[in-house]
């Protein structure tokens, strides 16, 4: 008897927890739902756009809310899980009543989420840079960032002005680094660029100079790419300079943070890489289109937070203007208008670039969203 | 006969899952409902050998990956039917199991548990790596589930084989616990030595255990890739393995009913505490040093003994 008794007392606090009513909600607010990766590896991604995602919510609503509607954000945390933000995406969907989500810190979060949300029919503007989110292109499914592929382009253009047709390789095997060494080789051919070493590290690796060794040693080479972010690329720099390779090294737009040149210090100088807009704000021409939306939400972000801004705040940024737009020309939340309306998203100037998207393309971001930029002195400059 | 929690328990357990979806307003409850019963099954599995079996696995996430990965690859590119995937990395991942099993198996304490960290890790570094096979740290999305023309969708219909599926593993593990293994078991975590003396063979049942802990680590995975239709390697992390022994012991070791418990527990409290935002982990830590600090042995076993005392002094 006692241990049914137990089962049962267990049993009613069980239920007692999965018995719990949703959020009631207010017809007239814009209900935008989130679920980011605050916590976990990916965080220093999540966090700023969490940061960012509160910050121009709040003054949506001082400024009216959109088309007089007040704007109601919910943020969830998936800690990086593919199967969290699944269910999360679930949640925010069907028990919060969200009308549009903005989120999906990550490709694998994005990728776990989308199942969800092309079954329940919500629009879905993804912050995660893997070109799998768009490609093939999905009916309810948007995303912010430039991807790794547009990278590997501006980077295999650069060098060919250079003059440089050999190149080597060497990638990080996480997911970044493993997405843009497969995307990189998949565009190196269109671009003239042969890939005469392909290596390898893994992203806590202290030390990879039997990588570049090696990577210095291919015949033919003329300059070395590196796809990843971190600190792994800061120690490739490093081990690149120690090595004495005198070949051009160019890194990908995961390294365009402030805290890689922290970490690479000296040997960072020289260093080229693609980077949005919004990393050079103070250096773009006046005429960029770009400007002044940069350098007003740079100097935004960084009076409000007191850190340097990043292009992941920024995508969020983007996320939620184009889904605050969309919704203000639908004239409401109705789910397919403001699809269609998203994909029909033209011209708009964000951090990231000009969106200008179509029923084929719901990224809308040209290479020209990518500027080169080389490390002098410890600091970004403009080089094209 | 309701006494015995072969019978009694078994029924509250059935009563419960039949009941529970009646306070369930929309899909979404189902949906963490069905990820409940999952860990739920995959606890009642890893109770087995850590509970019962006195033995430590650190990288259970790494059977429940291979299952999941085995029925995503089987079905998806080599296009055998959902159930015969299923039973087919089952047993790949049994047979996995019993090899590693034999050797590891006489490592005590924290070797044992390095050892199955390290085969763990291992195989979650295998997922990640072989991007050509497992599509690498981005993923590989898994098709439906169906039998025999019948397809699993929606939230509903799987939560009722969650359901199903908890029960029979309760079941089987109520019954392998009050059997001769169970006993052996029992005698091998009381004094392997004593249990050696009686002429148990300790080896031989600790790997029985760990294959069959692992078997349900598989199917749990199989299942969990068809329910959620897209699988990372991270399913497979060191951190998913520390959650299921979290479970476990949080639930109660040695407690088929405890690692219910705690599994359902455990997958529940995140949901409700992400309105608790950046306070979310710190909650969630509180809760789970109170349970070690105040029930060590775990909820439902400490809870049990708390009634027996009540009623001893009235």
């Amino acid at each position: 008897m006692k241990g049914l008794v137990w089962m049962g007392a267990a049993g009613v606090a069980v239920l007692g927890c999965v018995v719990f009513s949703g959020g009631v909600q207010a017809a007239e607010t814009v209900k935008i739902g989130s679920f980011l990766s605050v916590t976990g590896p990916a965080s220093f991604l999540g966090e700023p756009e969490k940061k960012t995602l509160e910050r121009y919510v709040e003054r949506l609503n001082t400024d009216g809310g959109i088309g007089g509607r007040k704007v109601e954000l919910v943020v969830y945390d998936d800690g990086g899980a593919p199967d969290k933000a699944a269910t999360f995406a679930k949640r925010l969907i069907q028990n919060d009543g969200v009308d549009i989500l903005v989120g999906g810190t990550t490709t694998g979060t994005s990728m776990a989420a989308i199942k969800v949300v092309e079954l329940a029919g919500v629009p879905f503007i993804s912050l995660a840079g893997g070109i799998d989110i768009v490609e093939p292109v999905k009916k309810w499914v948007f995303k912010t960032p430039h991807t790794d592929r547009m990278a590997a382009e501006k980077v295999f253009a650069d060098m060919k002005t250079r003059g440089i047709s050999k190149i080597a390789l060497v990638s990080e095997d996480s997911g970044f680094g493993k997405s843009g060494h497969d995307q990189s080789l998949k565009v190196a051919a269109n671009h003239g660029i042969e890939i005469v070493a392909d290596e390898v590290y893994s992203p806590k690796d202290p030390d990879v100079t039997a990588q570049l060794t090696k990577a210095r040693n291919a015949p033919g080479v003329q300059a070395v790419f590196n796809f990843g972010f971190g600190q792994g690329p800061a120690i490739v720099t490093k081990n690149y300079k120690q090595l004495g390779i005198a070949l051009p090294l160019y890194q990908s737009h995961g390294v365009a943070s402030k805290e890689f040149i922290r970490l690479a210090g000296a040997a960072a100088d020289g260093v080229r890489l693609p980077a949005a807009g919004l990393v050079v704000a103070g250096q773009l021409p006046a005429t960029d289109p770009q400007k002044p939306v940069v350098t007003a939400f740079k100097a935004d972000y960084e009076a409000a937070f007191k850190t340097e801004v990043s292009t992941f705040a920024g995508h969020a940024y983007d996320g939620l203007q184009l889904a605050a737009a969309a919704i203000s020309r639908a004239g409401g939340t109705d789910k397919a208008r403001v699809r269609d309306e998203l994909e029909k998203t033209s011209g708009y100037v964000g951090t990231g670039g000009m969106v200008t998207m179509s029923a084929t393309d719901h990224m809308g971001l040209s290479p020209a969203a990518f500027h080169m930029v080389e490390i002098r002195n410890g600091d970004w400059v403009l080089s094209d | 006969m309701w006494k015995s929690p072969r019978t009694g328990g078994l029924a509250v357990l059935v009563a419960l899952v039949t009941l529970a979806p009646l306070g369930f307003p929309n899909a979404y409850f189902y949906d963490v409902a069905v990820n409940a019963l999952f860990n739920a099954t995959l606890c009642v599995g890893l109770n087995l050998l850590v509970g019962y079996g006195g033995q430590i696995s650190l990288g259970h996430a790494g059977f429940f990956a291979l299952g999941a990965y085995g029925s995503a690859l089987l079905t998806g590119r080599y296009g055998l039917p959902p159930l015969a995937a299923l039973l087919l990395s089952a047993g790949v991942v049994g047979a996995l199991a019993f090899v590693v099993g034999r050797p590891i198996l006489k490592l005590k304490g924290h070797y044992l548990a390095m050892a199955t960290l390290g085969i763990g890790i291992i195989i979650h570094i295998v997922l990640k790596t072989e991007s050509a096979v497992t599509g690498g740290p981005d993923g590989l999305g898994v098709d439906a589930f169906s039998v025999a023309g019948l397809t699993v969708s929606g939230d509903q219909a799987w939560y009722w084989l969650a359901a199903v599926l908890v029960v029979i593993a309760v079941w089987l593990s109520l019954n392998l616990v009050d059997s001769p293994v169970g006993r052996a078991l029992r005698a091998v975590h009381g004094s392997e030595v004593g249990a050696e003396v009686v002429g148990v063979d300790t080896t031989g049942y600790k790997v029985l255990v760990f294959v069959v802990s692992a078997v349900f680590a598989s199917v749990v995975g199989s299942l969990f890739a068809h329910k959620n239709g897209f699988i990372t390697p991270d399913i497979g992390s060191f951190f998913r393995s520390i959650e299921v022994v979290t479970m476990v012991v949080l639930g109660g070791m040695a407690s088929t009913f405890g690692a219910v418990v705690g599994a359902v527990l455990l997958t529940l409290l995140p949901q409700f505490l992400a309105s608790f935002e950046d306070y979310e982990a710190m909650v969630l830590g509180g809760i789970m040093m109170g349970t070690m600090i105040f029930m060590p042995k775990g909820l439902l076993p400490s809870l049990r003994l708390l009634l027996a005392k009540r009623r001893r002094t009235p």
